[in-house]
């Protein structure tokens, strides 16, 4: 399926248009009908080629959710996406095959997303099977360089994963990410279960494997650190909708939705002691959102617009940074005020 | 400070039994807490930092066990309590918030209850004064309508107001030390930012003294006056918190701030290569002869790879073991 392009320039390599993903609730709990839990709302992402689009928010704010349709792993509400000119939605998402070419995950725990019953080479010599690769020889040689690749040496393909450290089991799972040639790889929070002093080799190693295979990312992570460092652009994502969007360096420079402001000055840093940004409340109820704007109740600069419907719209600013918020303007004139 | 120090560790060992006999987990360890103080212990898994922790509360299990050196809570040696006078002091005078408040909470009781059963365990209270005070407990860490809260059982919350409940029940006899192992990990950031805010402005009003366990630099760096970093069993560096991440003494403390991706170093300083640490951590069972970092450190001499280093102090203050410090 190719999709005619519609804007000048075809380095667009994936369209997220209008994606919802809505999953219906119990349905005869203490007699009440069925609920729905719109985990993904209306999301409009694009990933060029070669870039890496940090996606940052937490949990239970749908970026799995969006991840998992973009693999193709679950279907869609409404919304399509399009891969690399292949629509992927509506009909047509039967070809797992050609998606998995396309398009893979590297998963966050490597201890449990590795079959600890198999070696390195079935790892990553199954792929290659399925794909119509048969030939000892190659097999052998693609896992090969594939192991070199990543930092492991060839002749370890015999071992198990319990043989590995969490560092060198990522690899191993990164491994299983690139064998096929993918173009694309979600990353999702690809360092958050590994010590401190293993994350920079991993970080390291993600960003020489995008330049060196031409690959494009969506890292997916809490952590806004690693995410300024990796990303090109950033979406930040809240209660099923993306509240900014925007260059790396103006989200984390000038971030304009006072949500991205809160989780940056949240975060604690080793050399600076500035007391925590804290925001009032939890996470709505994603069974029963708010009406207005779904930060409303946690934000200090909520007015009475924010808390009736309708929701704000995301506004896009002439370079390219979007913002979901009613008073964003009079925020960012306010901020401005005070630092001067 | 004329007082003695409210914990004070001497040269503990740390021995794990296995197959083979016993491995030493975490040797050598000695710190000290004053009263109300704040004290962070840093390190990767593996390092001691919450079996050192398990100690100083009297909960170390077979295959755990103390080994050597002793462990002073206001002037008495804990090794030589009995276990009902150990008892009396665990939830009592030293509490403990864990990582996962799921796992920690009794999923079969409500809240209330479990926040009640401390003044009837500790303070001798009857029931009906005991739920009383649980409800001011629960509101206390600012948990909304609190007197409906108390009926609930763990599953009916968020994981923030679990952690709240443990808090709760944590600071509910008004222990003279917390200790806080990974309270927030299993958290949001947003999340995490109010908790510790909840957990260091409740103990300093009653003069609570934490010991906060950790990997995370940051946030130790936040809450605690003085850190000590450990390593494969043992502390290398100990500084007050403004010092030890800004100019590290130990070639592994540097290592670990260098490592991380700051927020705004890429804004400030371009995208970098970020600086690795070589290898991996070693397992208990394979600690390296010598100083116990030398097969990872830019530093390693022969002596390194044969003689472990004392720990000395620092002419700026605080202590480091490593041969060649900074």
């Amino acid at each position: 399926m190719h999709e005619p392009a519609k804007r000048p320039g075809d380095d667009v390599i994936l369209s997220v248009k209008d994606l919802a993903v809505h999953f219906p609730i119990g349905g005869g709990w203490l007699g009440g009908g069925h609920q729905l839990v719109r985990a993904v709302d209306g999301v409009d992402l694009e990933l060029k080629r070669g870039e890496c689009l940090g996606l940052v928010g937490e949990s239970g704010c749908g970026k799995s959710t969006l991840a998992l349709s973009i693999l193709g792993l679950l279907v869609p509400t409404r919304g399509r996406i399009v891969l690399d000119g292949q629509v992927v939605t509506g009909g047509q998402s039967g070809d797992r095959k050609t998606l998995a070419r396309t398009v893979q995950m590297v998963f966050q725990d490597p201890y449990a997303s590795l079959n600890p019953r198999q070696t390195v080479r079935r790892t990553l010599e199954d792929p290659l099977r399925l794909h119509g690769v048969t030939a000892r020889s190659e097999i052998d040689d693609r896992v090969a360089v594939m192991l070199k690749q990543v930092g492991l040496r060839p002749e370890q393909a015999g071992r198990y994963p319990h043989e590995f450290s969490g560092g060198q089991r990522q690899r191993i799972g990164i491994a299983r990410a690139l064998i096929l040639n993918p173009r694309i790889v979600i990353c999702d929070e690809p360092v958050s279960a590994l010590d401190v002093s293993i994350r920079a080799q991993i970080i390291n190693l993600l960003l020489e494997l995008k330049e060196t295979l031409g690959l494009s990312y969506i890292m997916v992570s809490h952590d806004l650190g690693v995410v300024e460092h990796m990303s090109d652009r950033v979406a930040v994502m809240y209660l099923g909708r993306i509240v900014e969007t925007g260059d790396w360096r103006e989200i984390f420079e000038r971030p304009a939705h006072p949500y991205t402001q809160t989780l940056i000055a949240a975060i604690p840093d080793p050399l600076r002691h500035t007391p925590l940004a804290t925001t009032k409340g939890e996470l709505p109820n994603p069974l029963n959102p708010p009406d207005g704007c779904a930060f409303a109740p946690r934000c200090r600069h909520a007015a009475a617009v924010c808390q009736r419907a309708p929701v704000p719209p995301l506004e896009t600013r002439p370079d390219g940074h979007a913002v979901r918020c009613w008073r964003a303007d009079e925020i960012a004139a306010q901020t401005a005020l005070a630092s001067t | 400070m004329t007082s003695p120090p409210l914990i004070e560790v001497e040269n503990l060992r740390i021995d794990l039994a296995d197959r083979s006999g016993r491995v030493a987990a975490a040797e050598g360890v000695s710190f000290r807490i004053d009263r109300g103080e704040t004290f962070g212990l840093v390190g990767e898994s593996g390092c001691g930092k919450s079996i050192t922790a398990l100690a100083l509360i009297g909960l170390l299990r077979h295959p755990l066990s103390i080994g050597a050196g002793t462990i002073r809570f206001d002037g008495r040696e804990l090794q030589n309590l009995s276990a009902a006078e150990q008892r009396a002091l665990r939830g009592n005078r030293i509490a403990m918030i864990f990582q996962e408040p799921m796992t920690a909470l009794n999923p079969v009781s409500p809240v209330g209850r479990q926040i009640a059963e401390m003044f009837v365990l500790h303070k001798g209270k009857d029931w009906s004064e005991a739920n009383r005070l649980a409800v001011e407990a629960l509101a206390d860490v600012r948990v909304p309508a609190p007197e409906r809260r108390v009926k609930d059982y763990p599953h009916q919350l968020s994981g923030g107001m679990r952690q709240r409940v443990m808090i709760a029940i944590a600071l509910a006899c008004s222990p003279d030390l917390l200790i806080a192992d990974e309270p927030t990990t299993a958290l949001d950031v947003t999340v995490q930012a109010e908790i510790i805010e909840l957990m260091r402005n409740l103990c300093a009003e009653r003069g609570t003294a934490i010991l906060m366990i950790s990997h995370d630099l940051g946030l130790v760096a936040n809450v605690c006056r003085r850190v000590a970093v450990m390593y494969a069993g043992r502390i290398v560096e100990e500084r007050g918190s403004a010092d030890i991440f800004r100019a590290g003494a130990h070639p592994y403390t540097r290592g670990l701030v260098d490592s991380l991706p700051r927020l705004g170093s890429r804004a400030a300083l371009g995208r970098t290569r970020l600086t690795e640490i070589a290898g991996v951590v070693p397992a208990i069972a394979d600690f390296p002869d010598g100083c116990r970092f030398n097969p990872r450190c830019r530093l390693a001499t022969d002596i390194c790879r044969t003689t472990a280093p004392e720990i000395t102090p620092l002419d700026a203050g605080g202590l480091v073991r490593c041969h060649h410090h900074a």
